[in-house]
């Protein structure tokens, strides 16, 4: 036999080997087991989670910018060390999502460089401009509470890292929620400009916020394999329903309006009808055109580039006081 | 002077000095060298605009005029502030704001070690817990000294200048006035020239680690306890007040 044929049976076996592998790993999910990073797991579920835990681990990073943006003008001291906290808790949720992927096999470097470079992406909703103190309402209040809609359904997927991050970040997420309604709370209750000044935020901020769930189902090129695969429970169009239903509601208790002439109850659906989602909108944003890509970007890569000196002298000074050990 | 207004100022200089330190300290936030230093140095901020709030509770309760701690903090001009000259200096780079933390954080911890022995209680209650924060914060920010200074030649030059810049500063979290001199007699305030020595020897400690020297020139700025200050805090109350001077008597 030559050297050609015998690589193709090589080649065979290998092909059936992988097709069992994937079957064993397929049934395993469906028995609703976790997958751990040490288990055997297909390349392609091994990227898609790489793709979407950095993508998820840069959000929080990017998501720290706008907040980030009124800590200095924060109006009391109570609600500064609250931002300050709650900002905090997101670069927390960073480092976090972050060592889950790393151990996938990717390091946080390669990861943070491919932000930069623009070949990760991050949630559209951060590329948007904080201009009131009141978006520091509805950020926590529609951003962290889509987050949380989000977050609850991938605490269920099926690796086993992100699911544990999850159900421990989510904990943290609620607080934010309420945080950010009680400052909304404040203004509603406050002067006739705080009020007006928490309805211009809400304006602002509510497509936006529905929108950064995702595209809609048609439009969600990967959704089905993330979802046979268990790494995605739920379809984008699903969770946005549930985030408008629970959202509305809180809106009438704040005496605000949402920018949405057809929102309406659906007594059939017991769920809120709404209006069409501008899509080109969405689309733009992540594709870099929104009003903050630029700005957001360039506070990630300058971070990066004038911190470089100081993670030069920190891994010398280590390594100088290794040898000096040795 | 009166022993309550003596109290009073007395708190709002150190009230002062943590807020507008922890407050440039948040400026870093989301923009810090590194994702774990975010996350420090967000600690350490929450840390002083918690110790300030103390004092300014405590400082509204004396006064006795129904004013509140932000009343303290957001409607008080420029003139009024008492913090040290050291804690507006702007951020510079991450080494700057390393040094500027840990020339602060050394007389901190001396600073707290001696109120805690202080007559009146809560300034004691106040000393004793912001002390064990304290320590962590020069643990921090000793370390970066010491990295940056033994670190690359870059790093080490950088770390100087650093030095050179904020040496002037260091002087005046010392001075005392007709304020110390009230409270010291009834063993309330700290006798600061008693713990000068002692943070000359921790920082000069430090400085030897980390390979850096300490500045010849020994010109030193004054002017923080007459609320004469540098053109930077003016900057910083206009951002950190600008809602509610803009909105007066808003709840927010
Ligand atoms: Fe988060
Ligand atoms: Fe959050």
């Amino acid at each position: 036999m030559c050297n050609f044929e015998l690589l193709l049976i090589n080649e065979k076996a290998k092909m059936e080997d992988l097709q069992k592998l994937e079957e064993e790993f397929q049934a395993r999910i469906d028995r609703g087991e976790k997958i751990e990073p040490k288990d055997w797991m297909p390349e392609r579920f091994r990227k898609q989670l790489i793709r979407m835990m950095s993508q998820h681990a840069h959000s929080e990073i990017v998501g720290m910018l706008p907040e980030g943006n009124w800590i200095t003008r924060a109006p009391s001291l109570q609600r500064k060390v609250n931002l300050l906290a709650k900002v905090q808790d997101e670069a927390g949720h960073g480092l976090y999502i972050y060592c889950g992927a790393e151990t996938l096999g990717i390091s946080r470097d390669e990861m943070i460089e491919q932000l930069h470079s623009g070949k990760a992406k991050y949630s559209s909703i951060f590329n948007y401009p904080t201009l009131s103190w009141a978006d520091m309402g509805a950020i926590g209040w529609l951003v962290d509470g889509a987050a949380i809609v989000n977050q609850t359904m991938i605490a269920k997927c099926a690796f086993g890292p992100y699911s544990r991050a999850m159900i421990r970040i989510c904990k943290e997420e609620n607080f934010h929620n309420k945080q950010g309604y009680q400052i909304l709370w404040a203004l509603c209750k406050g002067t006739p400009e705080q009020k007006e000044m928490a309805q211009d935020s809400l304006d602002r901020w509510w497509w936006p916020s529905i929108m950064m769930l995702g595209p809609t189902d048609k439009d969600s090129p990967n959704s089905k394999d993330l979802m046979n695969w268990k790494i995605k429970m739920q379809s984008n169009d699903t969770i946005r329903q549930r985030f408008i239903d629970r959202t509305v509601p809180q809106a009438e208790v704040l005496g605000l309006k949402i920018p949405d002439p057809d929102l309406k109850w659906n007594e059939e659906r017991r769920s809120y009808d709404f209006g069409e989602i501008d899509w080109e909108e969405f689309f733009n944003v992540i594709n870099g055109k929104g009003p903050m890509n630029k700005e957001r970007l360039q506070a990630r890569r300058d971070a990066e580039k004038n911190g470089r000196w100081v993670r030069e002298a920190a891994n010398t000074y280590y390594k100088k006081r290794k040898e000096q050990a040795a | 002077m009166e022993m309550k207004e003596a109290i009073f100022n007395y708190c709002l200089r150190y009230a002062d000095s943590s807020l507008i330190i922890g407050h440039r300290l948040s400026e870093w936030c989301g923009h810090g060298p590194i994702l774990e230093e975010d996350i420090a140095m967000t600690n350490v901020a929450l840390d002083l605009v918690g110790q300030s709030r103390s004092f300014y509770q405590y400082a509204a309760k004396v006064e006795g005029k129904d004013r509140t701690e932000d009343d303290l903090a957001y409607l008080r001009d420029e003139r009024e502030y008492r913090n040290t000259l050291l804690t507006e200096q702007p951020n510079g780079d991450f080494g700057q704001t390393m040094m500027r933390q840990f020339l602060f954080d050394s007389f901190q911890v001396l600073f707290f070690e001696k109120l805690k022995e202080s007559k009146d209680e809560d300034m004691s209650a106040i000393a004793f817990k912001s002390i064990k924060e304290s320590k962590y914060h020069l643990r921090h920010s000793s370390q970066w000294v010491i990295r940056l200074g033994d670190g690359t030649e870059e790093s080490h030059q950088r770390i100087q200048n650093s030095l050179e810049d904020l040496w002037r500063f260091s002087d005046e979290l010392f001075e005392m006035n007709e304020i110390d001199e009230v409270l010291i007699k009834d063993g309330i305030a700290v006798d600061l020239s008693t713990i000068k020595d002692h943070w000359m020897q921790n920082v000069v400690d430090v400085l030897a680690e980390a390979t850096l020297n300490v500045p010849e020139d020994t010109f030193m700025a004054t002017g923080s306890r007459e609320g004469k200050h540098s053109e930077h805090l003016g900057y910083l109350l206009a951002e950190m007040q600008v809602l509610p001077r803009t909105y007066p008597g808003a709840k927010w």
